[in-house]
């Protein structure tokens, strides 16, 4: 009997292939949506933590308070014995030491007159180290567009538009003009070793703006930061954000490390908490599961309504079965076998269909420079998807759960009624 | 008879022997069909007794009345609904597929039907592929495949022309009188009440008229 009903659904396109592809359609809408917003999320929050929040962050409890205007006054004092401690401590965390400053560049002309000059925005990371994790979570090699890595110290790269703003290519000298950690004038000479861009190559339209990168221990000369950092961030190694994990690492560090009545005592932060992030990723998980779960449940009501229809499409043979003798039970269980087959099977496809989408966009992305030319914004300019555990298994809850239920229900009608009713109503 | 308000049938006592080719006669709403659900287990009487094949209707289990459906009868109707995904073979097939039978013992049984129905060149065509009258034979094929001791046929030729009427109605004859199979037909088609050997005239759910009809008659 089995095999009969199989070669049955097989031969019938109507009851086979079509519902088939429709379970697999919503099915790869769900899972193409889910991960398409997921990576759009993930992408805002990695690119956050890359370039600025880290998973966590060590700073002083002062740095907290006025972070948004890099007050390297309140840096971190000891730093190579804080980043020893937290290498050693937390060896699976990645952890990198960051300053963060700003001031004018000035572009001297051979007689060493001011030809151009400009604001900027500077990051100092560990740059001449080719050890140094900042290099691959930055991908700062792959940004660059003319000239190379700096090799050594004063070398720096700095924003190719910034670049073609003051007129400087690769070789030319750039005097920097800021102010040290306790409020001096501070000047210090550099070569521009490279220009990069960030829409092209790091993703992030801000870096395009007015940036520089330069070596710490190059910044710690120059602002006169011995031994100080403004920040030192943390990642997991597999650079995934792992919000619990990451507020029980602090709250154990913070315990340990930090004091209340010292505002230059260590606090480590997470990215989650407070501050714009935090509620951009609150409020963007929150925008997630409202339209993913929205999404879901709409689909879930077209595949019921389509298990459902499938199900009384089929009276007129299900009236014959059960002249022949085939009891409503055996009927109905048949029913249901039949819409898991078609369930799974549509299931199956449609996440196959769903994560081959998304991996490709994972990897290609969708590219929405143009739209943020004038971001100030720390926002990725692609979009990328960003395929998790739960896109292997969200489409099955519409794909498998919702067809079943649409069967269930429309053989609810067949079990309850008398069969001489049911007879009439199947017009047999 | 029937649920609530509506009585269908009142008064009712009828026996039908083995072998007879009878037909329940009257017009819409007389009761004809409800007495056909009744005797073929598909419908239980709300008051009175129904005995068929020594089983009494009303105290069987829907699975026991579909055991008794799958093993003793075989259904015959109006609009012929056979499976249009599967072929002529397997349409016939399906009554036994619902017994315990062997594959060997299902393709001579179908063939065996087939060939009483004059259809074995019909074989592996889809129902889509027969006229009414061959689609008609088919659903008398699936009928009688299990051999069984009472065939129920609503309206039977109602889509029928009158010459495929007329070869539908000699095929069932001759079964009955060959296999000895009891027909019980609802119908109020002249064509086929002048095929039968005993007509039960209904009328509002009474029985008015219960006539034999002898050889030759």
């Amino acid at each position: 009997m089995i095999r009969f009903l199989l070669k049955g659904l097989l031969r019938d396109r109507s009851r086979s292939l079509f519902p088939v592809l429709m379970v697999s359609a919503g099915v790869f809408l769900c899972v193409f949506l889910y991960s398409y917003l997921n990576g759009a999320i993930g992408d805002m929050v990695d690119a956050s933590a890359r370039f600025d929040t880290g998973h966590v962050k060590v700073i002083t409890r002062a740095y907290n308070e006025l972070a948004s205007q890099m007050p390297n006054d309140l840096a971190l004092a000891g730093a190579a014995n804080e980043l020893e401690k937290l290498r050693t401590g937390h060896p699976r965390m990645i952890w990198a030491e960051r300053i963060r400053f700003g001031g004018l560049l000035d572009i001297p002309d051979e007689m060493g007159e001011t030809r151009a000059q400009g604001p900027f925005f500077g990051m100092a990371i560990d740059l001449v180290n080719n050890n140094s994790p900042d290099l691959a979570l930055l991908g700062v090699a792959k940004a660059i567009v003319r000239g190379r890595m700096p090799a050594m110290s004063h070398e720096i790269l700095i924003s190719h538009a910034f670049a073609e703003k003051l007129g400087v290519v690769p070789g030319d000298k750039a005097t920097l003009l800021s102010s040290t950690m306790n409020g001096a004038m501070a000047m210090h000479n550099f070569t521009i070793a490279g220009t990069v861009r960030g829409t092209v190559r790091f993703g992030m339209v801000m870096i395009d703006k007015s940036t520089i990168i330069a070596d710490i221990n190059d910044i710690r000369t120059a602002l006169d930061m011995a031994d100080f950092v403004g920040e030192i961030l943390g990642f997991t190694e597999d650079t995934l954000y792992d919000d619990d994990r990451m507020i029980a690492l602090a709250e154990a560090y913070n315990t340990a490390h930090s004091r209340e009545e010292d505002e230059f005592s260590p606090l480590m932060t997470t990215l989650g908490e407070g501050g714009v992030m935090g509620d951009i990723l609150r409020l963007s998980t929150f925008a997630v599961t409202i339209v993913v779960g929205i999404f879901v449940f709409a689909m879930s009501i077209v595949l019921w309504n389509a298990g459902l229809m499938n199900g009384i499409r089929r009276y007129g043979e299900i009236g014959v079965r059960l002249a022949m003798g085939e009891s409503k039970g055996a009927i109905y269980r048949a029913m249901i076998m039949e819409s898991i087959c078609i369930g799974l099977a549509g299931s199956i496809i449609g996440t196959i269909a769903g994560l081959a989408a998304s991996y490709y966009l994972q990897i290609v992305g969708f590219d929405i420079s143009d739209m943020l030319q004038k971001s100030s914004i720390m926002i990725s300019s692609v979009i990328r998807a960003k395929v998790s555990i739960t896109s292997y298994y969200i489409g099955f809850f519409p794909g498998v759960f919702a067809s079943v239920l649409g069967t269930v229900f429309a053989g609810i009608g067949i079990y309850r009624r008398q069969t001489s009713q049911l007879f009439k109503e199947l017009e047999v | 008879m029937g649920g609530g308000e509506f009585t269908a049938l009142k008064g009712l006592d009828l026996q039908f022997q083995r072998g007879e080719f009878c037909g329940l006669i009257g017009p819409s709403g007389s009761g004809k069909t409800t007495l056909l659900n009744i005797i073929g287990s598909l419908d239980v009487p709300s008051a009175g007794s129904a005995i068929v094949l020594g089983h009494r209707v009303e105290s069987l289990s829907e699975k026991q009345a579909a055991r008794l459906r799958s093993k003793h009868m075989g259904f015959i109707f109006q609009t012929y609904n056979l499976l249009p995904v599967y072929t002529v073979f397997e349409n016939v097939e399906l009554p036994l597929l619902l017994m315990a039978t062997t594959e060997e013992e299902r393709r001579e049984k179908v063939m065996a039907a087939l060939k009483w129905v004059r259809l074995l060149d019909k074989v592996h065509s889809r129902p889509s592929q027969l006229s009414g009258g061959e689609a008609q034979r088919v659903a008398i094929a699936r009928a009688i495949v299990k051999e069984p001791e009472l065939v129920l046929a609503d309206e039977p030729t109602a889509n029928l022309d009158a010459q495929n009427s007329y070869n539908i109605l000699d095929t069932m004859l001759r079964l009955n009188e060959e296999l000895k199979t009891t027909f019980i037909f609802a119908t109020h088609d002249e064509k086929v009440i002048r095929y039968l050997k005993r007509k039960i005239y209904l009328d509002d759910g009474e029985v008015i008229q219960d006539e034999i009809v002898h050889a030759g008659a």
